[in-house]
């Protein structure tokens, strides 16, 4: 009878102990925030998106290689001695026409690994976290800054050069091989 | 309410329509778009959550939203259902708790019918819920349902024992069956109010006040099972029979259940309030007497009456979110165990100090 009337006070006082609690919790301010239209600050080396900053990029590809998931795509062109790339920010001369920067975001694993080698500091995570897309393709950045046409038309170039050097260190070549031969023919077997 | 409508139509049979019709246009409808709403906000800010907000300011019109979604809804009924009963069983739950208002009463000049015989008439009509419940839960083939169905149904009706016994106690202290009249008598100030020993005189008064407490304890918890809520919510029992008894319900039909439950939730809450919290009186005199304007004095008590209920539904709520869901056994176990022999022991208390 004792314990009968024990648990009926028990059963009583203790729901009114949890409804004491759960009324105090009506009047805390809630913890959270209105996603979408407030965010919480990230910490400051939050890895996210990749950016890459192509006024600074010299196309050195150690990024690529640093990769170990191989999401990163560099083909550079060696540039004409003609051409004037400019300066990166931190006064390195570009010598590369980057004519292709394709980083398939779907593969990165964020373990920023790229960043490190990078000579200029021009591949880094920003703190871009949404960026879903419905097609997979659409998940493939390119960051150079050439159009297809102008890096054929590079590439074009940079072969015309090369050949035009080729005929012309050939021509060198034959001048210089029928000069020495005119010099001074009993050298030849000297060596 | 009657006769003044009965005037200004001229023509009885319009009249009773326009009397069904108000406290469902008046109070069900609007009463269960702002629960809804009111039920999720007190949910989550007592989980530190926000709730809806994007609809409207604050998410004032999430339930809108929710009502529109609803009616756009396809009418599911599954082949395997027994179709006449399926369609009629949410039907009949809604009947059963919209029945109810038709005793409730709002105000003095504001009471379906004054039937003399309103509490009884209450619980007995409550019974076509149990019986909406049991048939939608047959009808929809599913074991989920007929589980949540029987369990409902073994669960109500033990749980009515103790209210029955509850009323009866007030009634006894009362003299009547009649909720109007009820009301008029804990007329005034609160301290005539019959949970704090009703309008009697002297140490009787004082005598009734701990065995009004243990009467309103034991009404609120079997009311509370009634309507079939946390934590006595087993027929619905989300983690074990998906949805109880209205698994297969979609649409509309869905919506049905659902305004009952809030509807009863109401009913419940009103009856609690007509018992034992005076009813359509106001605690502290009314604004209309002070002010000489005769014509507020109802309007006021519709205010009581509404304010009073609420309260208890929000204190419903606040429970729901307090405790966890309990065991077929331990439901059973505080129903026969604790509730009835309890509320067996205040009618004899209660009844010897109203002998005295």
């Amino acid at each position: 009878m004792k314990e009968y009337l024990k648990n009926t006070w028990e059963g009583i006082w203790t729901v009114l102990v949890g409804m004491k609690v759960t009324l105090k919790h009506l009047f805390v301010p809630s913890v959270t925030i209105q996603y979408p239209d407030v965010k919480l600050p990230l910490p400051e080396r939050a890895r996210n998106r990749l950016y890459v900053n192509m006024d600074d990029c010299i196309g050195c590809d150690q990024c690529a290689r640093a990769c170990p998931v191989d999401c990163i795509e560099i083909e550079t062109v060696k540039a004409l001695p003609t051409d004037d790339l400019g300066v990166t920010s931190n006064g390195k001369k570009k010598a590369l026409w980057v004519t292709k920067f394709d980083i398939d975001i779907a593969k990165c694993c964020y373990c920023g690994l790229c960043t490190y080698p990078c000579p200029t500091e021009c591949i880094y995570m920003t703190d871009v976290y949404e960026f879903s897309e419905y097609k997979r393709e659409d998940l493939i950045y390119n960051f150079s800054v050439l159009t297809p046409q102008e890096a054929e038309e590079k590439k074009k170039n940079y072969e015309k050069f090369m050949a035009e050097k080729a005929a012309a260190k050939a021509k060198a070549a034959a001048a210089k091989a029928a000069q020495a031969k005119t010099d001074n023919p009993n050298n030849s077997d000297k060596k | 309410m009657y006769e003044y409508l009965n005037n200004i139509v001229g023509n009885e049979v319009i009249t009773y329509f326009v009397v069904a019709a108000l406290p469902l246009f008046l109070v069900v409808l609007p009463f269960a778009l702002i629960a809804v709403l009111a039920e999720r906000k007190v949910s989550a800010h007592m989980q530190d959550r926000l709730g809806p907000m994007r609809v409207g300011y604050h998410g004032i019109l999430q339930t809108v939203a929710d009502i529109l979604k609803l009616i756009q809804k396809e009418d599911i009924i599954i082949p395997q259902a027994d179709k006449k009963l399926f369609n009629l069983a949410p039907f009949l739950v809604f009947i059963g708790s919209y029945a109810v208002f038709a005793a409730l009463p709002f105000s003095s000049k504001f009471i379906g019918t004054n039937a003399e015989v309103g509490i009884f008439y209450i619980l007995a009509v409550s019974g076509f819920v149990v019986a909406g419940i049991l048939m939608g839960g047959w009808a929809s083939d599913n074991k989920y349902s007929l589980l949540g169905a029987m369990r409902s149904a073994a669960q109500i009706v033990s749980y009515e024992i103790p209210t029955a016994i509850v009323v009866l106690t007030l009634v006894m202290i009362t003299g009547t069956l009649n909720l109007g009249t009820m009301s008029e008598q804990q007329t005034a100030y609160f301290w005539n109010w019959n949970i704090l020993g009703g309008a009697g005189e002297g140490i009787q008064q004082i005598l009734l006040i701990p065995f009004m407490v243990v009467a309103f304890t034991i009404l609120f918890i079997s009311t509370l099972a009634e309507v079939n809520r946390t934590p006595f919510d087993i027929p619905e029992a989300e983690s074990e029979l998906v949805a109880g008894f209205h698994t297969e319900y979609s649409g509309m039909k869905f919506a049905m259940f659902f305004l009952a439950e809030y509807a009863n939730m109401f009913a419940v809450s009103a009856i609690i309030v007509s018992l034992l919290f005076g009813g359509y009186q106001s605690p502290f005199g009314y604004l209309g007497n002070t002010l000489g304007i005769p014509a507020l004095i109802p309007f006021e008590q519709l205010f009581w009456f509404l304010s009073k209920g609420v309260f208890f539904v929000f204190v419903q709520m606040w429970l729901r979110w307090t405790l966890p869901r309990l065991r077929v056994d331990q439901l059973m176990t505080v129903c026969w165990k604790y509730l009835i022999p309890y509320a067996v022991f205040n009618l004899l208390i209660v009844g010897i100090i109203t002998l005295i």
